[in-house]
């Protein structure tokens, strides 16, 4: 474990260090009194209001659509259909083409012949109020002449199966293939798993989840001109612009994007989205200001998803426990169309498998795969979870078949703190950590040792409240990223982040960022990094972003990549600003500028006490200009644009105790524990709330979230009713702690904090729950772990299979006994392996 | 259209509303509180949540009309002029929010379950605000937030009871450097 090191260009003890501080967040006095601007908020001058009509069926041709009796209802000023934008909409835009031959159908925002997902926008009203809005939806009379749907990724895959696109020739969009032996990074995976003297197989189901943000989306279109101001509930303004411009031909420096306080994210608002290219469209069209707001349901329904694959993970290893091979099969469901990053998110997952282990060879393929449901893409671990997810159930099987402690098997096979860096069977190089060191902190935290006594206990009594404990000691590739792997990936853009440091008359400071935030508390943290960087007060350091004309450059939020990317550009941005001044200093003090140092916000002659000038002063200085050095121009702003050169690595280990009672199938978390290395630590109050809003999302996924599809391919949990977003009765106290191992590759030393929690939490609740009841030759319980199925994989064998009310034949009906943990059917993965 | 006369924040309004009109519509497009924000059509994530004669409702599930002759109380009406309510001053504290969009309803959820319960448990407050979704925060910083509040709102902060919790950085003594600083 390492402090806070000194950090380069402050030579001396400079007050009160910033970065380290619980300052408490200068965002929350708007959010606490109700002074917001969310979009929806917004009003404007002849602001006109937009409801969409969305389809009812989830495939059909559309054969008429009859607005004519929405467009005579009071206050509506027209009604368009996919048909009148069909030439000016384009496609909503896919950035990631995973492979040269990826299949990409084509998305228009407003459907024209077909719908292929229920809640697809087929046409838009434009009314005087959003009430007037709403009602005319229901007049709009869409003929539909349905189509047969296809949910089930594996049907969609077998042997001639209804089409998802009627144009297209199969149900497949990619086929992506990651080979450690081919990539000469590790061993040949044929070879190990052929040599290995224990093989096990397992299929594990991620099941398809909604991010749910708060904050329902909403969009507003002001035209002036021929230019355009949009408002967004979007983490991604900028890429928002760039995408518009493309999809529009409305050209980029018309465009201006703003995102205002914004309700969270979790990637669900990295998108470009059909409503907002349909306000955009209609603002154009009419020249007049129009705003949407979504209603939940609508929210629920037509918002991308995220999750959504079936995993068949093989592991290889020998008796004593030494792992040899991981092989990774994996179908990605994408829904009907390709949306932003869609096919890259199961990709992201691709170097992750193997987690924080050794294996010596190592092969991952994934399919993705169209169904006649909502896309997915990002949602808050984006491919890192679902890998998390497979890796660390899987050495729990493992362990199981080896008759080893799960942890002992873990130990005997992750890196070792003195072998950092350490580059993996996927080809990545890990930065820095302890894993050692971290679990063991976590195993204290939890009280271990009193948990194992209490389980055998219970066991022995046989208690019908039996206990388990489930570990995840996990890795994550933060800081997204490095443009040249993002190039070398296919992704449509790079991964750097830019700042801007303005140094105002009267000393203050106004640090322009590239990453939008949305919940994050970039504005505190920011000023914290700056406040020690140039030695002014926190309270002096304005923080602006979420605005293209304010911030024109930028590559916003996303991929726990804020601070690691975006922090370190404001760092190196206020370095810039020093050198700078450093100039100035030197000329107003007459001394030669390698005789000055800087500390706590002055230049100073070294050695000659009294003579010294503070940063403050010197903005006032260079903004009179009066007394400037010969040929230097009067400015000590600086812009900076950080591209990373590897991602970062934060691990941790995650530890959770878990009641089930064998007679109702409930199961509550009794303790929950983890130790995460984020690296160094900006902000341990922000740190701590990112971890803990994480750990709920990855809990949920583990216990009550799933977007379920009847046989139809209607969403049944389209609304909070139905759809367990949990709430604070549902989740347990999580105790946090962590090591820090400063991240070698950024001035900061930071490593990433959003979505750790998210990432780390699912594989341990749910081996939590199996340890329970293993010995009640439970193998398996299909997620989310309802009562209703845990009851089930404990009294009718096998994992509790889908949802029994739902009716979907997603993810096939539920495996019995004797086909749980075989492997797939070669069919449904191409039969090359 | 039928006429109301409301008491908001402490200002009185007489307006005309359509009958089908919800509080939480009224109260952002016809009044400007729109500080009160709506995130569901189910009355699950008590994002709207104000109160209404001094009680907390759900504001998308109230209609206009039936808050005639009633005093409503937001989010914008609970600070004393500069002075913040102490559940606000808490959630400031203790980090009881991220993006803030369901504070506004926490925090007024908050306020009613401190009027019945001035001293609640970890798992009172839990159950207490149940009817509040949050997506950011996975709650135990609004934990930490009702108990202070209630601490503070009790007199004795500092004292026994079932709160007040433990400033954050306590937690962090894996990071020494960290619970230093802080």
């Amino acid at each position: 474990m390492t402090a806070v090191e000194d950090r380069p260009g402050i030579e001396s003890p400079a007050p009160a260090r910033e970065v380290g501080q619980a300052r408490r967040r200068k965002e929350d006095a708007r959010l606490i009194t109700g002074r917001t601007t969310w979009t929806d908020n917004l009003v404007l001058p002849g602001m006109l209001h937009l409801s969409v009509v969305r389809s009812p069926v989830a495939h059909a041709k559309i054969s008429a659509i009859d607005v004519s009796a929405a467009q005579q209802a009071p206050g509506v000023i027209a009604v368009f259909t996919g048909r009148d934008f069909a030439d000016e909409q384009g496609s909503i835009p896919c950035a990631w083409p995973v492979t040269p031959d990826m299949v990409n159908p084509g998305h228009p925002s407003l459907a024209v012949d077909e719908v292929n997902h229920v809640g697809e926008a087929v046409a838009v009203i434009v009314a005087r109020s959003k009430a007037a809005a709403a009602d005319a939806v229901e007049l709009v009379d869409v003929d539909y002449d349905s189509l047969p749907v296809v949910l089930d990724m594996e049907e969609a895959l077998g042997e001639q199966p209804v089409l998802t696109h009627d144009h297209l020739q199969s149900n497949e969009s990619f086929h992506f293939v990651f080979d450690g032996g081919e990539n000469g990074v590790a061993d040949d995976t044929d070879r190990a798993f052929a040599d290995a003297e224990v093989v096990v197989s397992r299929r594990f189901v991620q099941q398809r989840l909604i991010p749910a943000f708060m904050e329902p989306r909403a969009v507003a279109v002001q035209p002036q001109g021929d230019n355009y101001t949009m408002w967004s509930s979007t983490q991604v303004p900028h890429i928002l612009r760039l995408m518009l411009a493309m999809v529009t031909g409305v050209p980029e420096h018309k465009l201006r994007v703003i995102a205002p306080d914004v309700g969270g994210g979790f990637g669900g608002k990295l998108q470009v989205t059909p409503e907002e290219v349909i306000a955009l469209l209609v603002a154009r069209r009419l020249g007049k200001p129009v705003k949407w707001a979504e209603s939940r349901s609508e929210s629920l329904m037509s918002a991308h998803h995220g999750r959504d694959q079936v995993q068949y993970i093989d592991i290889a290893a020998d008796r004593e426990g030494n792992v040899k091979g991981l092989r990774c099969r994996i179908l990605a469901d994408m829904g009907a169309y390709l949306r932003l990053v869609s096919p890259g998110v199961p990709i992201l997952g691709a170097f992750m498998f193997n987690g924080i282990y050794k294996f010596p060879a190592y092969r991952f393929e994934c399919r993705g795969v169209f169904t006649n449901k909502t896309p997915t893409d990002a949602y808050r671990g984006a491919g890192r979870p679902e890998a998390t997810f497979a890796v660390e159930r899987i050495m729990d099987e493992l362990a199981v078949e080896l008759d080893m402690d799960p942890l002992e098997l873990r130990r005997k096979n992750w890196i070792k703190a003195e072998e950092f860096p350490f580059t993996t069977c996927a080809g990545m190089t890990y930065d820095s950590g302890d894993y050692d060191a971290a679990t063991e902190q976590a195993l204290q935290l939890i009280g271990y040792d009193e948990l194992r006594a209490e389980q055998a206990r219970r066991r022995e009594a046989g208690d019908p409240v039996q206990l388990g404990i489930g570990f995840s000691t996990f890795t994550e590739m933060c800081g997204l990223a490095p443009s040249r792997v993002l190039g070398s990936l296919s992704y449509g853009a790079g991964g750097w982040e830019h700042a801007s440091i303005r140094m105002l008359p009267s000393g203050k400071v106004e640090v322009v960022t590239g990453s939008s935030a949305h919940g994050q508390g970039h504005e505190t943290a920011w000023s914290q990094l700056v406040a020690d960087r140039l030695g002014v007060p926190f309270e002096d350091v304005e923080v602006l972003h979420g605005d293209t004309s304010i911030a024109p450059r930028g590559l916003d939020t996303y991929g726990s990549r804020s601070l690691v990317v975006g922090g370190v550009a404001v760092v190196n941005a206020a370095d810039k600003v020093v050198a700078k001044a450093r100039r100035v200093a030197a000329h107003m003090l007459e001394a030669d500028e390698d005789d000055l140092e800087f500390a706590g916000g002055k230049f100073s002659v070294r050695g000659t006490p009294g003579s010294d000038i503070g940063i403050q002063e010197i903005a006032l200085a260079t903004f009179a200009a009066h007394d400037f050095p010969e040929g230097v121009e009067p400015s000590i702003d600086a812009d900076a644009t950080y591209d990373p050169e590897n991602f970062s690595f934060p691990h941790g280990t995650h530890i959770c105790a878990m009641e089930v009672d064998t007679e109702t199938g409930f199961v509550k978390i009794r303790k929950y524990a983890c130790v995460d290395d984020v690296g160094t630590i900006v902000n341990p109050l922000i740190v701590e709330g990112q971890v803990h809003g994480g750990l709920a999302q990855g809990i949920a996924q583990a216990l009550y979230e799933e977007a379920v599809y009847d046989a139809d391919g209607n969403l049944t949990t389209g609304t909070f009713v139905d759809y367990l977003v949990p709430s604070a009765a549902d989740l347990p106290h999580f105790d946090t702690g962590n090591t820090v191992h400063a991240a070698p590759g950024n001035p900061i030393g930071a490593k990433g904090v959003g979505e750790a929690g998210c990432i780390a939490s699912t594989p341990a609740v749910v081996n939590a729950a199996l340890d329970a009841v293993r010995h009640l030759s439970v193998r398996d319980i299909r997620m989310p772990l309802t009562p209703e199925r845990v009851w089930r994989a404990l009294h009718d064998g096998g994992d509790g299979g889908d949802r029994a009310t739902a009716g979907t034949n997603a993810y096939g009906g539920a495996q019995t006994e004797t086909t749980a943990g075989v492997s797939t059917p070669q069919s449904a993965l191409g039969g090359d392996r | 259209m039928t006429r109301i006369d409301v008491r908001v924040d402490g200002v009185s309004y007489q307006d005309e509303v359509e009958p089908r009109t919800l509080l939480v519509h009224y109260l952002r497009e016809q009044v400007g509180k729109v500080g009160t924000v709506v995130g569901c059509d189910t009355s699950n994530c008590g994002a709207c949540t104000v109160h209404l004669d001094g009680q907390a409702v759900k504001s998308c599930t109230v209609l206009a009309v039936q808050a005639d002759g009633c005093q409503v109380t937001t989010i914008e009406g609970i600070a004393d002029g500069a002075t913040l309510h102490p559940v606000q001053r808490a959630f400031h504290e203790m980090h009881g929010l991220q993006c803030g969009f369901c504070t506004p309803g926490m925090i007024m959820a908050s306020i009613d379950l401190l009027q019945e319960n001035p001293d609640p448990s970890d798992t009172e407050v839990r159950e207490g605000i149940e009817g509040n979704l949050c997506r950011c925060t996975g709650y135990q910083n609004i934990v930490r937030a009702v108990q202070h509040a209630a601490a503070e709102m009790r007199g004795d902060q500092g004292a026994a009871g079932n709160g007040p919790a433990e400033p954050a950085e306590a937690h962090t003594v894996a990071a020494p450097h960290v619970a230093v600083q802080a």
